[in-house]
């Protein structure tokens, strides 16, 4: 490869990255090393004192069972959304993408809830089974004769929770899964058919293959979304409860550092989330530069 | 294609129509309750058609706010647009800059400053809150917009995607405005940003809806009524006991915050469903 033509300035692209950089560097450097740094102390709530403790902040967590409980059920929640949202989405996805009636009225309605916020699919979600007002709580007491209360029932909560953020999580995935589908050669498709295999064969033989990039980009951004951005849903819906069951890890770091005022292992939490993102980032980094290189 | 009977022509319609109602169904019945009383919501089962009060409930919901509230959606509506805009248009700007200086410019800290930009590629404000919001109260920045947009601002997917297609612009052109005596920076006002219209449309989408769907850090840095969101109010107007929840309110609430990004998606679905794709790719 030849090498591509670059302007000759020396001092202004400093200029230019200036504003980004800036942005970064006051808003994610500084803040992660100072959740660093604080993850080597403990202060008293008020701020007054400082004492340095050394790993204590981390052994302490990786000794506290609550920790780990946590670990679990956003493991469990996280897999559960992802998978569920993404099976259903690439159900979907395949049922859209044929010469039919009405195809592109399906596709529209499959992809705007993609703008509904996560914490409205809480609401969404919540206001239908609550309790005391919800259409579909009332339904499954009186017709099924299934009680629900979310509040009290930890298996109820967690599956609650998973409802929404999977619900919301569709149109995202679907969108993929459409382009991916969509960029299949047709013949291939085709010359299968013609060689005799149905379409259960073809579509795990020669579609499902060709879509696992899409696929694969799909798992590592369903499990940012299923462990880290589905706080507004947890805090909406069931702030954690009943107990710890819903207790996933950005909610704790969230109620240990806003509610219970325990700095120090907050930051240590938000130390390992960043360790974990940024582990995934470079991992889906990685995937992407080889692909755009082929 | 290959099989024809009927059964196999109806089925997807049958699983994409139970799709439908899946989606719309909880929407429906947000739109019911916002047309109906309190009492008539708290009436175990709800009525699942509209009532009369849809004026009343909006116009309450759009001008006062629910009792336990003391801000108007109206208030709500136009943070929630400074937020959403202040962040699309923030993050598109500095965004270009930087993508135009690593892809077109040979400076010694290029490599550092791309990794330094794409290590926060998918890093959610919700790991990062604690000391984020130490940082922005130590600038002063708690309940004013500046606080609410900056942070917002820092995430690479922009810059990533700009550079994308930064990297396929021919870059004759670049040397071609250069023989002809123009800046680096009139060629990338008159020409480069003309070119790249596709993608910043595509980005506004997705970063506009962003902007407007945040929740977490709002709910961190707004205390003052004067500044909460659509979603921070409907939180607040939620917290409280059953009984006491204004529900018809809140909902109507409910279907304004979700309105504008919707309509958003629905104009521009084309550009955001390339834009979101392009950023995979």
């Amino acid at each position: 490869m030849t090498k591509q033509y670059e302007f000759p300035s020396k001092g202004l692209p400093y200029l230019l990255v200036l504003p980004q950089m800036a942005v970064v560097f006051v808003f994610f450097f500084w803040p992660a090393a100072q959740a660093v740094y604080q993850s080597f102390f403990v202060q008293d709530p008020f701020g007054f004192s400082l004492i340095f403790v050394g790993f204590e902040n981390y052994t302490k967590l990786f000794a506290d069972p609550a920790y780990w409980d946590s670990f679990g059920v956003s493991t469990v929640f996280a897999l559960s959304v992802a998978f569920s949202s993404m099976f259903i989405a690439l159900f979907l996805a395949v049922q859209a993408n044929r010469k039919m009636r009405f195809s592109s009225f399906y596709k529209t309605m499959l992809i705007w809830p993609y703008a509904v916020a996560t914490m409205v699919a809480g609401v969404l979600w919540l206001f239908m089974f609550n309790p005391n007002v919800g259409v579909i709580a009332w339904f499954l007491a009186k017709v099924l004769g299934i009680k629900w209360n979310h509040l009290l029932d930890s298996g109820q909560a967690l599956l609650l929770v998973s409802i929404a953020a999977s619900w919301k999580q569709i149109a995202y995935n679907f969108v993929f899964f459409l382009a991916g589908l969509q960029a299949v050669p047709a013949t291939l498709v085709e010359a299968a058919a013609i060689d005799g295999a149905g379409p259960g064969k073809r579509f795990w033989a020669i579609i499902f293959p060709l879509l696992s990039p899409t696929t694969f980009y799909l798992l590592v951004m369903n499990l940012v979304y299923g462990f880290f951005e589905t706080f507004p849903i947890i805090h909406q819906v069931t702030a954690g409860g009943p107990g710890t069951s819903t207790n996933v890890l950005v909610y704790k770091v969230w109620r240990d550092g806003v509610i219970n005022l325990d700095l120090g292992s907050s930051a240590a939490q938000s130390v390992v989330l960043m360790i974990l993102v940024i582990g995934l980032t470079v991992v889906q980094f990685r995937f992407i530069e080889r692909k755009v290189n082929y | 294609m290959t099989e024809h009977s009927k059964m196999r022509r109806f089925l997807p319609h049958l699983f994409l129509g139970l799709a439908m109602v899946v989606i719309i169904f909880p929407i429906w019945l947000v739109f019911v309750a916002s047309t109906r009383t309190s009492a008539e919501i708290l009436s175990a089962p709800m009525p699942v058609v509209p009532g009369s009060h849809i004026i009343e409930n909006y116009g309450r919901a759009f001008f006062e706010g629910a009792k336990n509230l003391g801000a108007s959606a109206f208030t709500m509506m136009k943070n929630s647009f400074i937020m959403a805009m202040g962040i699309a248009v923030g993050k598109i700007v500095v965004s270009l800059l930087a993508a135009f200086a690593i892809v077109f410019f040979d400076f010694r800290l290029r490599k550092f400053c791309f990794w330094a930009i794409f290590i926060t590629l998918m890093l959610p404000v919700e790991v990062r809150i604690m000391p984020t919001y130490k940082v922005i109260s130590d600038l002063g920045m708690l309940n004013s917009y500046w606080g609410l947009i900056l942070p917002m601002i820092v995430s690479a997917t922009a810059v990533f995607l700009f550079r994308q297609f930064f990297m396929s612009v021919p870059r004759e052109i670049a040397e071609a405005s250069q023989i002809d005596g123009a800046s680096p920076m009139a060629f990338f006002a008159e020409i480069l940003v003309p070119m790249t219209r596709t993608p910043i449309a595509a980005m506004f989408v997705i970063q506009f809806i962003y902007g407007w769907n945040q929740y977490l850090w709002p709910l961190l840095i707004t205390t003052k009524e004067k500044y909460y969101t659509l979603l921070i109010g409907i939180n607040r107007m939620l917290s409280g006991a059953d009984v006491q929840i204004e529900w018809q309110i809140v909902m109507a609430t409910v279907l304004l915050a979700m309105i504008p990004p919707v309509i958003v998606v629905a104009v521009m679905q084309k550009q955001f469903v390339t834009g979101m794709t392009d950023t995979e790719k």
